[in-house]
């Protein structure tokens, strides 16, 4: 078991990993960006359609999802002096982490639909370059998102643990993925909304 | 997320946890450079091939066709030699120039340097081996599907790598198969370079300071960053083009384009685009070949003249400037792709300019050998070789930054004498004097010095007679990318290319004692001791080869920065970075 001098003086490895992967998600998205103005602007073949609406309705998802994984650490600054993680807090905790699992899988849900609802009206992958980049960024996002439901399941598992500095490492590490994948869905879809 | 002290815990490993899965950095450090070994013979043999049909076109070459149905009864086809010069460049620059300097040498040598124990993720370390394997593996697939592998070249540029089948043999599954590996392999630098960027963030010892950090782990910490922002580009290109391949859509493939007679199902796409996203990966790569060498040479220089290095902080800022920059002058690699003139000419102003930093960082080696007594041992021979090589090399790019110069001269062999001096042999340079400077630490025995000259010597002379003359035949009009120059008014060029022919044979051979050195002397080298070389940094304060958890159960405390040679130290003329003596001025001047 660790103290709490332990926490202070070892850093948080899994959270400079993360800032590093939000650093390298954020330049292949601008790839997948500047991709997708040279081509707009390459040849008039451009089609425009209508985002499916469904997409507005998984947008306050993901933001939802960002708020419960918040609130899953009660909101307030943790109390480095702990060290196991009182029973009916990891309960607590464990059940605001599903939650956002949840969301996170209605979110992904979401996205099957709308890529139904697109290939339905004949909207299809091949169908026209703006099709393709909407199916080619959101199932990008969508795999990113994959890997923070991965991290999220690690979060409670260490919760369920109860070593309070293990889980809090992992939640610090996890949550803050999982804040980027909501903001870079916003992004997304402000950039399908507005060239789509 | 891993935790860094888990393959501390168990002092018994199964074997294939020890060996072949296993999550030790040194560990996966010698497997990357096993890898690239067997890599760098691959693309070794084929640039033979392509030499032998070079100098005489139209004899067979004994044996090939039993091997590669492509090339039936020994005959290279255009074709096939294109296939060839695509595998060779792919390999070699992915698999050797990124793989043994950067994943190899910096994996084993870097958390050492730090005074770490670990990388700060053992197992995303251990998948970025395994997926860089996977990588090598799928792209050597690419020879055994029917019609072989693709002609696209390492840059593989649309719509030809795009298309299909249409566009030529190997272009169909070979060409698929490229994409893909060339996927899988950004995937495990992007593992590899988040944990190099992270362990030296956030595992650095007490008193490692980023002013007292080795140039070495500077250079790979800096490389790191260059692939993380490089690879993550790359990576949605291939994506693109794999979907162009095998979804229909047309990212880069543009409308009404006729391929063998058949029009192609593709409308709108923009060829350039695939250029701009492959080269705004491909030249920071360049960089990313080149700058572990910078920092390998900065590190044994100082050893080996027993003097610190002339500007430490002035070479960290170059090492800085030159990777800023590497990320503003890729369209200097398309004056000649039909993008807008003007363009070239705001890609050519920062290719010049870095060539400043650049030419700083060679000019504090040469100030830093001025008045040194050089310690001749094979290190220091590769590491004068490297600074020779990358001034023939860097000079020639002079030219070819002006695009008015760049026109006449880019498809010609210039640029192929250019590129291989610049980035291959001083790259190779940079790597051969890393192996006989941290053999003794890897494999904890010495290698033949005797031997090693030798290799010096024959390898020094050999690739000036390979890489010089192509400048002269560039000027002379000399395409490159040719199969043979068999029409009359390319005749006169066949002597010289003859002539280069034999000496990459040469080269090559001699390269057999590189070879026979490496593996004689893991087994019976004499036995290493700590530092052999009386170098500062902290990987010689530990045995040779370093225990499991590299430094026996302690963790070393810094006091020094890595540069303090030529001063009265308790040990010698240096004080090693972990010695609690007082800090000392270089007792040594210029004059």
């Amino acid at each position: 078991m660790m103290n709490s001098m332990a926490i202070e003086s070892r850093p948080e490895t899994a959270r400079t990993g993360v800032w590093i992967g939000i650093a390298t998600i954020s330049m292949s998205f601008a790839a997948y960006t500047s991709a997708l103005i040279v081509r707009q602007g390459a040849n008039p073949d451009w089609v425009h359609f209508k985002v499916p609406p469904v997409l507005y309705f998984n947008t306050l998802v993901v933001l939802a999802s960002s708020v419960t994984l918040y609130l899953a650490a009660g909101g307030g600054p943790q109390d480095p002096q702990l060290v196991e993680l009182p029973a009916t807090r990891a309960r607590r905790e464990i059940k605001w982490i599903y939650l956002t699992l949840g969301l996170g899988l209605l979110f992904l849900l979401g996205q099957i639909i709308a890529w139904r609802d697109l290939s339905s009206q004949g909207i299809t992958l091949a169908s026209s370059p703006s099709s393709s980049f909407f199916y080619l960024l959101t199932a990008a996002h969508g795999l990113h998102l994959l890997g923070g439901l991965g991290g999220l399941l690690f979060v409670a598992h260490r919760i369920a643990r109860r070593s309070a500095s293990q889980a809090l490492r992992a939640y610090r590490a996890a949550s803050l993925y999982w804040h980027f994948m909501a903001a870079l869905w916003v992004y997304v879809f402000v950039l399908l909304a507005v060239r789509i | 997320m891993s935790n860094p002290h888990s393959s501390h815990d168990v002092p018994q490993q199964s074997f294939l946890r020890k060996y072949v899965f296993s999550l030790d950095h040194k560990v996966i450090g010698r497997q990357y450079l096993d890898l690239s070994l067997v890599a760098v013979t691959t693309g070794m043999i084929l640039s033979w091939l392509m030499r032998l049909h070079l100098g005489w076109p139209t004899k067979a070459i004994p044996f090939l066709g039993a091997i590669s149905p492509e090339a039936a009864g020994g005959i290279i086809t255009p074709e096939y030699y294109l296939s060839l010069m695509t595998m060779h460049g792919t390999i070699m620059v992915f698999f050797v120039l990124t793989t043994a300097p950067f994943a190899g040498f910096g994996n084993f040598i870097l958390p050492l340097q730090i005074g770490a124990e670990d990388m700060a993720f053992p197992r995303f370390n251990m998948m970025s081996f395994w997926v860089t394997f996977v990588a090598f593996v799928v792209l050597l697939a690419a020879f055994f599907v029917p019609e072989g592998p693709p002609l696209s070249g390492w840059t593989a540029y649309a719509p030809l790598s795009a298309v299909g089948k249409d566009a030529g043999p190997g272009q169909g599954w070979g060409q698929t198969l490229w994409v893909i590996s060339i996927a899988i392999f950004c995937i495990a630098q992007l593992l590899g370079s988040l944990n190099f960027i992270a362990t030296t963030l956030d595992l650095r010892t007490k008193g490692m300071t980023l002013a007292r950090m080795p140039f070495s782990t500077w250079a790979w910490f800096i490389t790191s960053v260059i692939g993380l922002i490089a690879f993550s580009v790359l990576l949605p290109a291939c994506i693109l083009l794999l979907l162009d391949r095998v979804a229909g859509t047309s990212f880069f493939i543009p409308s009404g384009l006729v391929i063998s007679d058949r029009l192609q199902p593709h409308s709108g796409g923009s060829p350039l685009l695939w250029q701009h996203l492959f080269w705004f990966f491909g030249h920071p790569e360049v960089y990313i070949a080149i700058l572990p060498g910078f920092g390998i040479i900065s590190q044994i220089l100082p050893a080996v003249a027993r003097k610190p290095l002339l500007g430490p902080r002035v070479f960290i800022g170059c090492l800085i400037a030159i990777a800023f920059l590497s990320y503003t002058v890729w369209g200097h690699h398309m004056f000649m792709s039909g993008m807008n003139p003007f363009s070239a000419t705001v890609f050519s102003v920062p290719t010049l300019i870095i060539t400043i930093p650049a030419a700083i960082a060679t000019l504090l080696w040469i100030g830093t050998l001025y008045g040194a007594r050089l310690r001749f041992t094979t290190a220091a021979l590769f590491c004068l070789g490297f600074i020779s090589v990358f001034v023939s090399g860097g000079l020639s790019g002079f030219f070819l930054a002006q695009p008015a110069i760049d026109s006449y001269l880019h498809g010609t062999y210039f640029v192929v004498g250019h590129f291989h001096f610049v980035m291959g042999v001083a790259a190779m340079f940079g790597i051969f004097a890393a192996t006989y400077f941290w053999f003794p630490k890897i494999y904890g025995r010495m290698m033949n010095e005797t031997l090693g000259k030798w290799h010096f010597i024959l390898t020094f002379v050999g690739v000036y007679c390979i890489f010089m003359p192509m400048h002269y035949l560039g000027l002379s009009g000399n395409v490159r990318r040719y199969s043979s120059f068999t029409v009359d008014y390319m005749k006169g060029s066949v002597p010289l290319h003859r002539f280069i022919t034999v000496a990459a044979l040469f080269t090559g051979a001699v390269q057999l004692i590189f070879f026979y050195n490496l593996f004689r002397s893991r087994f019976r080298g004499q036995v290493a001791t700590e530092n052999p070389w009386e170098a500062t940094s902290l990987e010689w304060t530990t045995s040779s080869p370093p225990p499991h958890d590299n430094f026996g159960g302690r963790l070393p405390v810094v006091y020094h920065g890595p540069n303090e040679y030529g001063v009265a130290g308790k040990d010698g003329d240096y004080i090693m970075q972990d010695s609690p003596e007082p800090e000392q001025r270089a007792s040594v001047s210029i004059a």
